[in-house]
């Protein structure tokens, strides 16, 4: 019964991470190539993660109404700070001396972000990939409340009457998740990184 | 119509955010600072810490609801351990984050371990603290949104209820204050970091 909601879940977190990649990875390359743009595009991404999500679900479903396009939009607009940021990093962030080389070598601006610029970027586009991922995880508990189901409607309806092994099981599952997300990831990101051996990961203070 | 309860329900909002937040900063840093005086343990400590910090916030005010009751201060406790993670994780790392040399330098200086921790450590580690303030802020608003789940209140009465009854104006009356106020936090925040990052290395901050 409730393998149904974690897939359920789990379609939600796929799909709205995938959402932001697309819509956070340009917004994360004209940061790189526009300074003038960056500020504004860091500033909205940033907003937009600052508003309470149940607010942010809440308003989008006066447009779209109660559901799962509703969790989806609202979940990719909440996860584009860390994939924007980590990519304007990540580009940012590439030797200098190898962008050099690569114009030095006669490639066009569209060759070097493709061929040199973004594989050196990766490992860093990818931190914030893990972050967007494991951050929707916990945030899509509350599509239950805008009508997108998954394991939030387990454990809402576990505290709406009173009975502790569906919020154990519900809230055991979506752990089990994020840890697994987290340290798959994590390994995927740490092969990366000896891969390109490129521009150190950051993550501190997120 | 609804000015009144907005006011109210706005207060009652501010008033959890701000008590569970200080209760989580206080907690956060002091286990921080313990934390980081005592390497060997934070290794395995840290690692469990991250997996609570999974556990999305509805859960902890739900089951504390369970054994609590219907009382403020089950969502005063949830959100208070929900504020501590980012704080405790930010004020380990500050910590240290710290360069040794200025460590070694401070105690050449002559400084105690106590002087060092209040004089050298803390200082250069407090913009990175102050991060997870605000990280442990914008959270909590956003959680503090739950209070109304289990009917005490805060701005997600409004949402709730207009969620239930589809009613938009509603659902509009408790987004936009607790949007606003979670920016208008989180900005306040932010001139508190500028503040308090000592001088000498203001210049470096590039992105948090």
């Amino acid at each position: 019964m409730s393998f149904d909601l974690v897939l359920e879940h789990l379609m939600m977190v796929i799909a709205s991470v995938l959402c932001s990649i697309v819509v956070g990875l340009p917004l994360g390359i004209a940061s790189y190539y526009f300074p003038r743009a960056r500020k504004s595009i860091l500033f909205i991404s940033d907003v937009l993660q600052t508003v309470p999500s149940l607010a942010l679900l809440g308003i989008i479903m006066i447009f779209v109404g109660a559901g799962k396009a509703t969790v989806i939009i609202g979940i990719t607009l909440y996860s584009l700070l860390p994939i924007v940021r980590n990519t304007y990093l990540g580009l940012s962030e590439v030797d200098p001396g190898v962008k050099e080389a690569a114009r030095g070598m006669g490639m066009s601006r569209m060759y070097r972000l493709f061929r040199v610029e973004l594989p050196l970027a990766f490992p860093v586009m990818f931190t914030g990939i893990r972050i967007a991922t494991v951050n929707a995880i916990g945030t899509i508990v509350f599509a239950a409340s805008v009508g997108g189901g998954g394991l939030g409607s387990i454990i809402y309806k576990g505290i709406r009457v009173m009975n502790v092994k569906w919020i154990a099981l519900g809230t055991l599952s979506l752990m089990l998740m994020a840890i697994l997300f987290d340290v798959v990831m994590g390994i995927i990101e740490k092969r990366l990184n000896q891969k390109f051996s490129g521009p150190s990961v950051r993550e501190v203070a997120e | 119509m609804y000015g009144m309860s907005l006011l109210r329900n706005i207060g009652i909002h501010l008033m959890y955010v701000l008590v569970s937040v200080t209760f989580g900063f206080i907690l956060g840093l002091t286990l921080g600072i313990l934390l980081s005086r005592a390497p060997k343990y934070s290794k395995i400590i840290l690692p469990i810490l991250s997996v609570f910090n999974t556990i999305p916030g509805i859960v902890f005010i739900g089951i504390l609801f369970l054994y609590l009751g219907m009382v403020p201060m089950t969502v005063i406790i949830a959100l208070s351990i929900y504020a501590m993670f980012p704080i405790l994780k930010n004020t380990y790392v500050g910590i240290t984050n710290v360069e040794q040399r200025y460590v070694e330098a401070a105690r050449g200086c002559g400084m105690s371990n106590r002087q060092i921790l209040f004089r050298v450590e803390l200082p250069l580690a407090m913009p990175t603290i102050i991060g997870g303030l605000r990280m442990a802020t914008i959270y909590t608003v956003s959680w503090t949104v739950l209070a109304a789940m289990i009917g005490l209140g805060g701005l997600g009465e409004f949402i709730y209820q207009g969620i239930n009854i589809n009613r938009n104006d509603m659902i509009l009356l408790g987004a936009i204050p607790a949007a606003v106020l979670a920016i208008l936090l989180g900005v306040l925040i932010d001139l508190l970091q500028r503040k308090v990052t000592p001088r000498g290395i203001r210049k470096e901050e590039k992105s948090r």
